[in-house]
């Protein structure tokens, strides 16, 4: 007798056995590129090359090649380096807090959310690296090396340098989580090549695979520091928009001193980070046939995240306002009043619209359902964040004490081509990783088949 | 791990059907070397037998190690070698220390215990394998009987293999 539940709609659909499994998804790795994936990564490598063009011009002219000026000191560079930051959210939270929930829905998304977090991240480096100026001697800056100047050491109560230490972390432990889960993974490949004699695919795969076996010894330790990796993470992707957050809270700015900042970013982080997810894996289930994995439930479920997110952010836009009127502070209520009239408050309105207003259509079923609508609102909400940083910092920023400083601030060409060298990174990164690593976790897939693709029989 | 050479393998296509044939193999007197397994099957390291991974106290102990080492660290630049006046801030800004201390030792938790867990399985880039079964990552549990530690002649361990829910009983030999 076949289980179908009537509670829950099952995780893979389409009938599939273990064997189909896979045959599913090893076939990508194994199979030439298709032609979308070559006109995808040809794109990407361009946006690379553009891009690369103006760190060129960065790292030989300086930061004066940027749009700054001296009272908008900080603007492009670290709205990209917080909205990377946030979209590299998602894949942690889906793997690790997912895994502590015991959602087994992750199961088909987390292999790639967890390469698009730490690609996210990687690009979100770019920035603190690039507007150093100097990236070369900029070691001495951020990390603790005893420098020529005298022992003169890097300042441990600065959020900056916090910073660095928080997403350095995120970024070696969510590789390295990541790792874990291909192991067993790369040995199916490995096995596969064996089979059927592919020399470069075995030696390049038996190298990945580390000698993995899938003994219940390994597999008992495997899963042991799975679950202990998942609880190590939990607290520390909270904590990194956190103290992205601390760079901006912990100054006396008026728009940036909040103490609602901390769990504020984190909220936003987790909003834009599955609406990243989403988009690419609406791409890659399109491009790799893999809609019996990543089904339409899949879909829904990551859709009211991002409602239930969105409408967190929302109500955090509305205490801010609310604080600065209450807190009778003139500055910060000029601040505010300045954000949603003055001469950036396209920007603000731009925000709100896609940020508080768009998730909203996803209470509606046959939104959240429909492949393209989703499509669409995952790529407006992340517009929307990338304003959300843009309105927080240029904003603030723009009019100063003195209305003999106000000034404001439009990007130059290098600004617009750095963001643009970062995406270029990540979808070169992202489009390798699909074709030559298995996207989807077969062995944990696997385990779920059984009990969740309404094709076995049950057990007396 | 003394590893033989002669070995009997038993192929099972179902993981329900393995955890209960490993008990009943097991209670038959029959010394299993190990099982290989596509996905984690749970309960299995139950059936065979196995300690529980002490992986968790190593990440621990790794942790506590970050968090001394990290606490070493900004104690002793920013207190004893090079103290600054910053925004009269005390020296001794405890509260400051909190978030690097907390990073290091995710940090080294982490990467303590992941490093151990190759140590320990003997995971590393130029590992040779031993694979009794290609399929065994593919969609069938193997369970592999080492015929030097058993007492049972090969025909006997063969019958308690089928009569285990075996689909296959194959012989498989290493030069090594």
């Amino acid at each position: 007798m076949a289980v179908t539940s009537h509670i829950r709609p099952p995780l893979i659909t389409g009938g599939k056995q273990i064997k189909d499994v896979t045959h599913d998804i090893a076939r990508h790795v194994e199979a030439k590129p298709n032609p979308m994936w070559l006109a995808g990564m040809g794109l990407a490598l361009g946006a690379l090359g553009i891009g690369g063009f103006t760190v060129y011009r960065l790292l030989f002219f300086g930061i004066g090649e940027w749009g700054l000026n001296k009272t908008v000191g900080w603007a492009w560079d670290i709205t990209n380096f917080v909205w990377w930051v946030g979209i590299g959210h998602a894949g942690t939270l889906i793997s690790a807090v997912l895994l502590l929930f015991r959602q087994k829905w992750r199961m088909a998304i987390n292999r790639a959310a967890e390469a698009m977090t730490i690609f996210a991240v990687l690009c979100a480096l770019m920035f603190p690296f690039l507007h150093q100026g100097r990236p070369w001697v900029g070691m001495y800056w951020s990390l603790p090396f005893p420098n020529t100047f005298g022992e003169l050491w890097v300042n441990f109560n600065s959020p900056l340098l916090w910073d660095v230490f928080a997403i350095t972390t995120y970024f070696l432990v969510g590789l390295i989580f990541w790792f874990i889960g291909l192991i067993p993974d790369f040995a199916t490949i490995r096995d596969r090549a064996v089979a059927e004699n592919r020399p470069i695919a075995k030696i390049a795969y038996g190298a990945l695979s580390m000698g993995w076996t899938g003994g219940a010894r390994d597999w008992m330790r495997y899963e042991a520091v799975s679950l202990v990796l998942a609880g190590l993470a939990t607290p520390l992707v909270l904590s990194v928009h956190t103290i992205v957050s601390f760079d901006f809270a912990t100054s006396v700015i008026p728009g940036w001193h909040t103490t609602i900042f901390p769990p504020y970013f984190v909220a936003g982080a987790i909003f834009s980070g599955f609406a990243m997810v989403l988009t690419l894996m609406l791409i890659t289930r399109h491009l790799f046939e893999l809609k019996d994995y990543i089904t339409i439930n899949h879909i829904e479920t990551m859709n009211k995240v991002i409602t239930t997110t969105g409408s967190i952010v929302g109500i955090a836009y509305i205490t801010e306002f609310f604080i600065a009127w209450y807190s009778g502070v003139e500055y910060e209520q000029y601040c505010f009043l300045n954000r949603m009239t003055g001469p950036f408050a396209w920007a603000y309105w731009s925000m709100m619209t896609c940020n508080v207003l768009s998730p909203q259509f996803f209470w509606f079923k046959s939104i959240r359902t429909n492949v393209y609508a989703t499509f669409v609102l995952s790529i407006i909400v992340n517009i929307g964040m990338w304003f959300e940083r843009f309105v927080i910092i240029v904003t603030s920023l723009h009019r100063d004490y003195l209305p003999s400083s106000w000034a404001m601030f439009s990007p130059t060409y290098v600004d617009i081509g750095i963001y643009l060298f970062t995406f270029g990174l990540f979808f070169t990164l992202f489009l390798a990783f699909a074709k030559f690593f298995p996207v989807i976790n077969m062995a944990e897939v696997k385990s779920i088949v059984k009990c969740s693709s309404g094709t076995h029989e049950t057990e007396k | 791990m003394d590893l033989g050479k002669k070995y009997i393998v038993g192929v099972f296509d179902d993981d329900g059907v393995l955890l209960k044939g490993v008990k009943q193999v097991r209670s038959k007197g029959v010394n299993i070397e190990e099982v290989y397994t596509p996905f984690p099957v749970h309960h299995l390291e139950d059936a065979l037998g196995y300690k529980r991974s002490r992986l968790p106290i190593v990440s621990f102990l790794f942790g506590i190690t970050g968090t001394t080492l990290a606490l070493i660290l900004q104690i002793s630049m920013m207190v004893v070698d090079w103290p600054m006046i910053i925004g009269g801030k005390p020296f001794f800004a405890y509260p400051d220390f909190v978030p690097v201390a907390f990073e290091l030792s995710v940090l080294l938790a982490a990467y303590g215990m992941v490093g151990t867990f190759f140590v320990r399985s003997d995971l590393k880039p130029h590992a040779k394998p031993r694979i009794f079964d290609l399929r065994s990552t593919d969609d069938v549990h193997i369970m592999a009987i080492d015929l030097a530690a058993n007492s049972l002649s090969e025909e006997e361990i063969s019958v308690i293999l089928k009569e285990s829910g075996a689909v296959e009983v194959n012989n498989k030999e290493f030069e090594d």
